[in-house]
């Protein structure tokens, strides 16, 4: 993965002018992303376009992570559903055991048990969730707990990038499948559904609705901005730099599996945080949402946008979310290939997606422009 | 008191039964630039590779410095050895591409640092980095992408990157290989500056013997995993063992030993052998 990622160096900008740009480009684009998420959406979009775009900015949530642990530290991550599933489904128990409680009759079990389970005592690893703080921090927190876990083990050992990908995507299956397998404990294929209420707010309300759209879009928000700060700081250097040459930054000084974990973790948390988010936002969690064909969907955003550039990646993320809901209800059947092209074409074309094309372009013209100039000269 | 520098005993190191280092006893001190010459296979590189923990071996490798006692090398992680000093270059040079020069250096100069300072945007140019780049004469290079840099300027920046470390232990292997009369020149030079720092122990592996006689200050001959001779240049150009090596593989492999030694697109290298019997 190291011959093909995209430039991470800009050149020094030449007059006064465009430094000015380059100090206010960054800040401005953030504020131009604020106003149009949280100002020019909500006044432009109805109730059920609002909803979709939450949809999608929860899956641009993942792709912010991905574009950290992919895009600066090589990792391949396919196997995000897994971290996505685990947030969500943390939070999805949490809001169950509410209206479960909201019934008002003592000791009353979420209604899918009710249906599919034994009748019984309700699972001793559901119990922690009914507090709301605890299951809050868990849709972060166990992603990352368990990311961690995964990661010390894989990078210590050195598994590298094609290894790492399966090893991920096997994961996402893993999950999917045991999930299916537990209808009594996690209603099984059909996952988590059918919510009331978030945290004492009518869900079926679309003022709250609205408010869970605000809750996500500035969520996503915060993350490319914490992203922002990791890419432009020292550790960001060195992520690249991992990236680049991981026996060189061990002769260094650095424990490169230290360096490559952070940024595992961290993405999980961030796919974690999109799954809680995305469980009031979409009214569901399954294991269809969560096993491999979603996980290759979480990094095919990026790709496609541009893994190496924050912005490239979010709105490449939406773009292909929208384009699958879009296109997969007329043409079900030609959505998958389509998909598989895109990420093709993108990785092997464009590494850096469409946010390099720019830069693409203007070095092709420049190497033309040269090639004639050596050509006369010769 | 300074430090007693590299202390190797009884190294050995082996590949599925082929001992590629068969116990080599080794001292070299602070301020000296020592040069590890021998045939093709003579466990040059696998010695250092031994050193900074690339490759398992038995046998005692110590360094002390003169803020602490040597301590023992072997079955220490690569990472931790290079944290107590030691920093080696590779026979390609290894650099990160994508990242600028100065992106370079203040990474190699960065281990050891906090958490906090990891996650701040660098701030200006450290004084380590300022000064490396002035030895290695990178200054005006700093902010290109070191993928784009002249191979000579890559093994500069290597070099730069072992200052910053403050190393105390340099390793180089092959420093000059590839690189032109001029390049071999500004790299000496680079290599006698450095070394001159009496905190300093630099060890240097080359093919290069033109290269050897400018700039060593002594010499260690290894031949099949073992050492053969060390002195200065001149004794151990006069030491009939290693005239032998070298004229036995000359008169084994004719006039092919010396070239395939040497570096491509030179001249065949003349065998420390053939120097001294035209002194």
């Amino acid at each position: 993965m190291t011959t093909t990622s995209a430039p991470t160096t800009t050149p020094a900008p030449e007059t006064a002018s465009e430094r000015a740009f380059d100090r206010f480009r960054v800040p401005g684009g953030f504020a131009l992303g604020a106003v149009l998420l949280l100002a020019v959406a909500p006044l432009a979009l109805s109730d059920f376009r609002l909803a979709l775009l939450a949809k999608y900015l929860c899956w641009a949530m993942v792709a912010v992570g991905v574009s950290l642990a992919w895009g600066r530290g090589g990792l391949l991550v396919l196997g995000q559903g897994v971290f996505f599933g685990l947030g969500g489904y943390a939070m999805a128990m949490h809001l169950k055991l509410a209206d479960a409680a909201d019934t008002g009759v003592p000791g009353a079990l979420p209604d899918f048990m009710q249906l599919y389970g034994t009748g019984e005592a309700l699972p001793w690893w559901w119990a922690p969730f009914a507090n709301p703080v605890f299951a809050l921090a868990a849709t972060v927190l166990l992603p990352m707990a368990v990311a961690a876990l995964l990661g010390f083990f894989v990078f210590r050992r050195r598994v590298r990038s094609a290894y790492f990908a399966i090893l991920s995507q096997a994961l996402a299956a893993a999950l999917a499948i045991w999930l299916v397998g537990q209808q009594a404990t996690t209603g099984g294929t059909n996952g988590l559904t059918d919510f009331q209420g978030f945290f004492g707010y009518d869900l079926d309300d679309p003022a709250n609705q609205r408010t869970v759209y605000f809750i996500i879009a500035v969520s996503l928000l915060l993350l490319m901005a914490a992203a922002r700060q990791l890419f432009v700081s020292r550790y960001g250097e060195l992520l690249v730099a991992v990236r680049n040459s991981e026996e060189r930054v061990r002769f260094l000084g650095y424990n490169p599996a230290n360096v490559k974990l952070v940024a595992y973790v961290v993405a999980a948390g961030m796919a974690g945080l999109a799954g809680a988010l995305f469980v009031p936002a979409v009214g569901i969690i399954s294991p269809a949402l969560i096993g491999v064909v979603p996980s290759i969907g979480f990094v095919i955003g990026a790709a496609v946008g541009g893994r190496g550039s924050l912005v490239g990646a979010v709105l490449g993320a939406i773009a292909v979310a929208w384009a699958q809901s879009t296109l997969s209800d007329a043409f079900p059947a030609a959505w998958t290939y389509l998909q598989g092209l895109l990420f093709v074409l993108a990785v092997g074309f464009l590494p850096g997606g469409l946010a390099s094309l720019g830069a693409v372009v203007r070095r092709n013209r420049s190497r033309t422009r040269t090639g004639t100039r050596s050509g006369e000269a010769a | 008191m300074i430090g007693e520098g590299l202390t190797i005993r009884g190294l050995r190191v082996s590949f599925d039964g082929y001992t590629a280092v068969d116990g080599v006893d080794l001292d070299v001190h602070p301020g000296d630039l020592r040069f590890l010459i021998g045939p093709n296979g003579a466990g040059k590189t696998t010695l250092v590779d031994a050193v900074t923990g690339l490759v398992k071996a038995t046998g005692s490798v110590r360094f002390g410095t003169d803020e602490g006692d040597g301590t023992e090398l072997i079955g220490k992680p690569v990472h931790k050895i290079a944290r107590l000093g030691i920093g080696r270059t590779f026979q390609t040079a290894t650099v990160f591409e994508e990242l600028t020069v100065l992106q370079n250096l203040d990474i190699a100069a960065g281990a050891g640092r906090g958490p906090l300072t990891m996650l701040r945007r660098r701030k200006g140019v450290p004084d380590a980095v300022a000064k490396a780049l002035e030895t290695t004469g990178l200054t005006e290079l700093r902010d290109r992408p070191a993928g784009v840099l002249a191979h000579g300027q890559k093994q500069w920046l290597e070099i730069g990157m072992l200052l910053v470390q403050d190393v105390r232990l340099l390793l180089l292997d092959e420093p000059v290989a590839g690189m032109s009369h001029e390049e071999r020149e500004a790299t000496g030079e680079l290599l006698q500056r450095v070394s001159e720092d009496s905190r300093r122990t630099v060890v240097v592996i080359e093919h290069d013997m033109d290269f050897m006689r400018a700039f060593a200050r002594s010499v260690t001959v290894l031949h099949a995993g073992k050492v053969l001779s060390e002195g200065t240049v001149a004794e151990v150009q006069a030491d009939p063992k290693v005239q032998e090596v070298y004229l036995g593989r000359a008169r084994d492999e004719e006039s092919t030993a010396p070239a395939a030694a040497g570096p491509p697109g030179e001249k065949p290298t003349p065998t420390p052998t053939a120097s001294a019997q035209e002194a």
